[in-house]
């Protein structure tokens, strides 16, 4: 036994033999089912980085043509806005002009309605004052001349010619 | 164990020797029922059942055990197989990683309590691993250039002065066929067991210290032990070490039979 281990670097047979077995056997199982699930998962974590970073540009491009659609939408609506104000103000603009048109028109009628209405008391209250006037004209002539002045004709004929006389000489 | 057994022979420290680790059989006298041939058929069950597990769910985000198994995978993916072999490096991969953490755990039984014995310290097993080797680079080598362009390529360096191929082409030869192979089983072999020599050293020797009659003695004998830790430690670092020089030899060969020019 102390001569078999005096030289170290000998091999042993068994040894040599347990050894080729073992590696071969630990190399077999480690091929087939260790280094392919390894692989798989390095592979599946490629994929998913790839596809994270693939799914994050496309969002990113997504965000961005939204915002522009946005931003267009938005200009669209401020233009549409300019153009409903602009048209209210000429709206507005012309509803006044046609109120001050109609009150002007209103003011007018009510003016000529009020001259008319002024010119028809004045010829009343003429014709009434006529009246009157030849009346008590009459009157005061039959009391001054001691005789009545029985025909209507007559009289209103001179009556009516004293008076326009006398507009005559007021003019 | 078996220091005590030898320290109990002699009168005086009998310091360790090749004969320890000659180890006898566990039981009966067959050779194939020795503690190394147990170890390494026993690291071949753990790396399988660890490798198995972890590798099992292939989850894209990684659990514990996955990742712990992922990181060995990688490293030798990358830093061993991609960055030396390069392209095609995916086919070599499979033997690097087995060659790698079957040295690993092998070394690392040296240091592990109750197991303490580095399988790679029987000259054997390092002798099987070269042969693995040594046939996949000349097999990867004949394969891409053809055995005489290969073998060309070996015996007369190209872009060498004809008169330089005296001395060249002898040493190239040797070095491919006989040195390659040799210093790649030596140096893991002769590093584990002087290592585990060096523990038997302190440990054994602090054990003798120790139950010494001189009250002198037993009063030194911590530091023995003391230094057969920090060896220890430096003994887990020698172990990841070689394991990962084997793998990376193995890998620069298989690179150097891959590229024509070399």
């Amino acid at each position: 036994m102390e001569a078999a281990a005096a030289n170290p670097l000998v091999p042993n047979i068994a040894e040599i033999v347990v050894g080729l077995i073992a590696f071969s056997l630990l190399y077999i199982v480690l091929r087939s089912r260790v280094v392919p699930m390894f692989e798989k998962a390095f592979t599946a974590r490629t994929e998913a980085i790839e596809g994270g970073i693939a799914k994050a540009e496309k969002a990113q491009l997504d965000a961005q043509a939204a915002l522009a659609s946005y931003n267009a939408q938005l200009a669209d609506a401020r233009g549409e806005a300019q153009v409903i104000r602009e048209e209210a103000r000429v709206q507005g603009a012309n509803i006044i002009e046609e109120l001050r048109a109609k009150a002007q028109e209103e003011a007018t009628r009510i003016t000529a309605a009020a001259h008319a209405s002024i010119e028809a008391e004045r010829q009343q209250a003429i014709a009434s004052l006529r009246h009157e006037v030849g009346t008590l004209a009459t009157e005061l002539a039959s009391k001054i001349v001691g005789e009545a002045l029985d025909d209507q004709v007559r009289q209103s004929g001179i009556v009516d010619r004293f008076l326009n006389d006398l507009e005559q000489s007021k003019k | 164990m078996h220091i005590t057994g030898h320290l109990a022979s002699g009168p005086g420290f009998v310091p360790p020797s090749t004969t320890d680790f000659k180890l006898p059989s566990i039981f009966g006298h067959s050779d194939y029922a020795t503690k190394p041939v147990v170890l390494v058929f026993f690291s071949v069950i753990v790396i399988s059942l660890f490798f198995i597990l972890a590798s099992r769910k292939a989850a894209v985000v990684p659990s514990k055990l996955q990742f712990a198994g992922e990181s060995i995978y990688s490293f030798v993916r990358k830093d061993l197989g991609e960055e030396i072999i390069g392209a095609g490096f995916l086919a070599y991969v499979p033997f690097l990683f087995t060659l790698f953490v079957f040295v690993l755990v092998n070394n690392l039984f040296g240091i592990i309590p109750l197991i303490q014995f580095p399988t790679m310290s029987h000259v054997s097993f390092p002798y099987v691993l070269a042969i693995f080797t040594f046939v996949i680079f000349h097999a990867v080598g004949i394969k891409r250039q053809g055995v005489v362009k290969y073998l060309k390529g070996i015996a007369f360096l190209p872009g060498v002065p004809k008169f330089a191929y005296i001395l060249l082409t002898p040493i190239e030869i040797a070095t491919y066929f006989l040195i390659r192979p040799v210093t790649l089983s030596l140096r893991l072999f002769a590093n584990m067991f002087a290592g585990h020599l060096l523990l038997l050293v302190f440990i054994g020797g602090g054990n003798y210290m120790l139950h010494d009659t001189h009250l002198f003695m037993k009063i030194l004998s911590p530091f023995s032990f003391g230094f057969g830790i920090v060896m220890t430690f430096f003994e887990f670092m020698v172990q990841c070490l070689q394991a990962y020089i084997i793998t990376l030899l193995s890998a620069l060969f298989i690179a150097g039979a891959l590229v024509e020019e070399h």
